[in-house]
């Protein structure tokens, strides 16, 4: 039998979906299937499109793995478009002059977004905000202007506006309505989202409608926008503009071949997702089902799987419209709209929290008798979305207050949850990719998962929107506790404990040596793991010099020579400079110090030196000089603070509004020397230009006219990742006091190696958690956290300075134990004036 | 305080006729570290893990550094190892084979402990 074939057309988020549900069911070996994709990209994940500005890549947004299509023979046409379906012979027509004949075929062409007829929209700087090449369209242009404006406030406008803002641009959302968010959100909730995004610099303007858009001339045709003018007579300048104002289903191929669509538009859909015409499905933003487009990603998924059940199995499955229930993180401001949120279901009433403080909005709609929660809305914390959807889903009966599911749990006791153990196994867990609570709790116990990784990766739970991950996590934590598994944290063979309870045995027990440590808890004889993360933890609780004979062998050959051993085992030196501020006197013993050891020079990237290819023997006589000269140990070696990078700020720069270097100074000051799980890297920007890059570090200051905004993990490397807000207008002791209990908690909880950005990202309640811990003092540890840092700053001392004052300990700084002599393997080739170790095939030259 | 006892290690391949070097007192070597001596014109790197002392070449066959001497030692189910400095693999410090390749393997010396003196065996 030939395989018929089917013709899917566009390869959006939706239509991916299809073909991902065509190969989970094994469709693939019963159709011929060809997909057209008009970008010339496979699909990527448009809701996430802002992402493109934090750092993710087109890759990274991309949700097909690659080789998926080829593996399952699907036929994939990029860059090419379908422009004609002819229904009397069976075929599709391509821009590119393919005709393929289709027994199915299926439409997911999704929608464009809609430009209001206003005059002057096609001046030159007025864009649309769909696809990444618009976003790279926006992007270029956004270099040569300083104001951009979204027209269109609800939930695409607001993420375009983040898109704007992370560009760089001054950015103002302008929105017909009464208020932002008009779909989700009631008039209160749009004025509390207003101040929020005001407070994050974006500027509102409600009430607005747009009558014409002029450039410099005042003309509505040719060159560049310059001007808006708005129905109540007032203007605003702007460089670019952002149409988001609503989207409109592609549907003209159905219109063309005769298929009904809707009065206003969309392909009409039976719950079969079949459109007027049985052989020719359409799911996603162009379909429309009883009169509603759904302009969200859950619903398009539904209508996928239903599609591709349909066609395996017809009548198996049915579309019955969708919950439009939405949680968003829109500018880093939360807003969740769910069930009956505006209170429409009769003898409703509503129960709401206005915080101004916290800029805070929460509202529950329950029925007449109070019972049962129909619906809500939340903005500025929507922490409770995942537990009340759950509510409304499953008809749970409300306890007798339900007010109290809008209050924070009070100290001391916990918050009304219902509990996952609670829920149906027919509970829908994760909305976006429709996973039951069944489906989650059978993989873990059937493929034996043991974290949320996992989980995600085999259910596909949490991978959307990822508002359902915390209850995915409480779902584990009881499926593993039901099955008596206690996840394994073992450091190594030698210690049955991870690093935060070794570092809690170690501060509990004032254990001080790796021995009594191996003796009290744990067997043999330690490794290159546990040893110097024991090392690292004796070094951050006590403060000890590393070199003393309890903790040398702990330590890796860098702390264990204090510099970095390069690959032909001679070291670097780096000294302290703190700030990257030195004296022309200090640069000078530099200079003289590499020359007379000739050592290959090089300035790294934190504002430092860079001394390489000295012998081991040769560390103490280049440090005897550095130390006389006033130099001190960089730590550049350790796991330990390296170097707090700053820009001249308001000393110099006509920019500048605090003096960012001598702060710098301090802050290294203070931190010198701390060793922690990992690296620690720091910086003060002198202003909002951020010229010291203060958020992609570890801890980063950046200083406004008010004080100091404190930023913390971020990282450069292998996974950059921005550090993020934490605390704003800081004066200096209250922002050392927060990075005091900032860093020392990381100590405390971190993982061995794990940076900030990670320990971050896996530390459960994120952000919001840690600012409680360490702001609001929520686990009451903040003045042993303080206290143990005091300890270190006043501890402090320079490990180069006390290994060289000791003879004893500068026996080791030989090669040779027997003979007084350098490693005879060494050797050096010259390149542009300096020296440097020998490339493999340079060797044997070298060596004759 | 310890006692020092000898404690020849013997090779996989015996030596005939072993010539035994003197190369620096035990108290040299911090315990759980290493040194490295030269020895015949070869680099050894000697370790001492508490009362006990092995001897391997200080050639790093992945970094072709001399520098196995700098590692951490420490023990994989009761088995001494030492962690290259540079890229971190280990090598069995009796058999001087590799834990993460099987196909690799350093030179094992032997190696004693004569009245507090550590002395590394020279194949005759």
């Amino acid at each position: 039998m030939t395989k018929k074939n089917l013709v899917v057309i566009g390869n959006g988020m939706v239509g991916h979906k299809f073909l991902q549900c065509l190969i989970d069911k094994g469709a693939t070996d019963d159709w011929n299937v060809i997909t057209f994709c008009e970008e010339p990209r496979v699909a990527y994940d448009r809701v996430n499109l802002s992402g493109f500005f934090s750092g993710k890549t087109a890759g990274d947004l991309s949700l097909v793995e690659p080789g998926l299509y080829h593996e399952n023979k699907i036929q994939i046409h990029i860059g090419d478009k379908v422009d004609r379906i002819d229904r009397k012979t069976k075929t599709i027509t391509s821009t590119n002059g393919l005709t393929i004949p289709y027994d199915k075929a299926v439409i997911a062409t999704g929608s464009y977004p809609f430009v209001p007829p206003i005059k002057g929209k096609d001046l030159e700087g007025t864009f649309v905000y769909r696809t990444i090449e618009d976003l790279e369209g926006m992007s270029a242009y956004a270099k040569q202007s300083k104001i951009g404006v979204v027209v269109g406030g609800g939930l695409l406008g607001l993420e375009c506006a983040n898109a704007l803002k992370n560009m760089g641009l001054e950015t103002h959302v302008v929105e017909f309505a009464p208020r932002l968010m008009p779909v989700q959100v009631d008039e209160v909730g749009g004025d509390v989202l207003k101040e929020q995004i005001e407070s994050l610099g974006v500027k509102v303007h409600v009430n607005k409608s747009t009558i014409a858009i002029v450039n410099e001339d005042g003309q509505i045709e040719g060159g560049k926008v310059h001007t808006m003018r708005f129905a109540d007579g007032t203007e605003l300048h702007t460089d670019m503009i952002v149409f988001s104002a609503g989207i409109r289903p592609r549907d003209e191929l159905a219109k063309d071949c005769g298929l009904a669509v809707g009065e206003r538009g969309g392909i009409i859909i039976n719950p079969a997702c079949q459109t007027s015409d049985p052989d020719i499905q359409a799911i996603g933003e162009c379909a429309l089902y009883e009169n509603r487009i759904y302009g969200l990603v859950a619903p398009g998924y539904t209508m996928a799987t239903v599609a591709a059940d349909h066609l395996c199995e017809p009548e198996s499955n049915q579309f019955q419209g969708a919950d439009m229930s939405t949680k968003l993180k829109l500018l880093g401001v939360d807003v969740a709209s769910f069930g009956d949120a505006f209170a429409r279901t009769d003898g409703s009433r509503e129960i709401a929290i206005k915080d101004t403080v916290k800029g805070t909005y929460k509202k529950l709609v329950v029925n007449a008798s109070g019972s049962q929660l129909l619906g809500g809305i939340l903005v500025g914390d929507a922490s409770a979305y995942g537990n009340l959807v759950q509510l409304v889903q499953n008809a749970i009966v409300l306890p007798p207050h339900p007010e109290d599911l809008l209050m924070p749990p009070r100290e001391g006791g916990s918050s009304f949850s219902m509990g996952v153990e609670s829920l149906p196994e027919s509970a829908q867990i994760c909305s976006c990719n429709n996973v039951t609570k069944g489906q989650i709790c059978t993989a873990i116990q059937e493929q034996n998962l043991l974290d949320i990784g996992a989980v995600k990766k085999c259910t596909t739970a949490g991978t959307g929107c990822g508002g359902c991950v915390p209850l995915v996590t409480d779902l584990l934590k009881a499926e593993l506790k039901a099955a008596g598994i206690e996840v394994k944290k073992d450091i190594c063979e030698h210690f049955a404990y991870s690093r935060q309870e070794l570092y809690s045995l170690i501060r509990t027990h004032q254990i001080k040596t790796f021995d009594e440590l191996l003796d009290r808890h744990g067997k043999g004889k330690g490794c290159e793991i546990c040893k110097p993360a024991v090392g690292s933890i004796l070094a951050s609780a006590w403060n000890d010099y590393v070199l003393t004979p309890s903790h040398a062998g702990l330590q890796d050959t860098n702390d264990a020579f204090l510099a970095n051993i390069q690959k032909d085992g001679t070291y670097s030196v780096i000294p302290r400079i703190p700030g990257g501020e030195i004296t022309p006197a200090m640069l000078i013993v530099i200079g003289e110090v590499a020359r007379d050891f000739a050592l290959y020079t090089k300035i790294t990237g934190a504002q430092r030196i860079d001394l390489l290819g000295a012998r081991v023997d040769q560390l103490p006589l280049i440090w005897k000089r550095l130390v006389d000269a006033g130099f001190e140990s960089g730590h550049a070696y350790g796991k330990a603070l390296r170097t707090v990078k700053s820009c001249v700020g308001s000393t110099w720069c006509r920019f500048g509004v605090q003096d960012s270097t001598s702060l710098a100074i301090a802050v290294e000051l203070r931190y010198r020397g701390l060793r922690a799980p990992h690296k620690l890297k720091s910086a003060v920007s002198g202003c909002t230009r951020e010229c010291a890059e203060a958020q992609g570090k570890d801890f980063g200051i950046i200083a406004t006219e008010k004080g100091w905004n404190l930023y913390v993990c971020g990282n450069g490397g292998i996974r950059p990742q921005h550090a993020q807000l934490i605390a704003e207008d800081l004066d200096q002791e209250t922002l050392i006091r927060y990075i005091d209990r900032f860093l020392m908690f990381y100590i405390r909880t971190a993982n061995r190696l794990e940076r900030t950005a990670t320990w971050l990202n896996k530390l459960e309640g994120g952000l919001d958690y840690l600012k409680q811990v360490i702001i609001e003092d929520s686990l009451g540890i903040c003045a042993e956290l303080e206290a143990e840092m005091a300890y270190h700053v006043g501890t402090y001392a320079c490990e180069w300075k006390t290994t060289i004052e000791d003879p004893e300990k500068l026996q080791r700084f030989n090669h040779f134990v027997n003979v007084d002599e350098p490693d005879p393997s060494l050797m050096r080739v010259e390149e542009r004036g300096q020296t440097r170790p020998p490339y493999e095939h340079e060797r044997q030259v070298v060596a004759r | 305080m310890i006692q020092i006892t000898s404690l020849p290690i013997v090779p996989e391949t015996p030596v005939t006729s072993t010539q035994w070097q003197t190369v620096c007192a035990l108290t040299r070597i911090i315990p759980n570290t290493g040194v490295c001596a030269l020895v015949n014109d070869e680099q050894v790197a000697i370790f001492r893990i508490g009362n006990e002392v092995f001897a391997i070449e200080n050639y790093d066959p992945f970094s072709k550094a001399y520098v196995l001497s700098r590692g951490i030692v420490g023990d994989r189910q009761g088995i001494p190892k030492v962690a290259s400095p540079i890229y971190k693999q280990t090598f069995n410090l009796i058999t001087g084979d590799c834990f993460e390749d099987e196909t690799v393997k350093v030179k094992v010396f032997p190696v004693q402990v004569v009245d507090g003196q550590v002395q590394v065996g020279i194949s005759g």
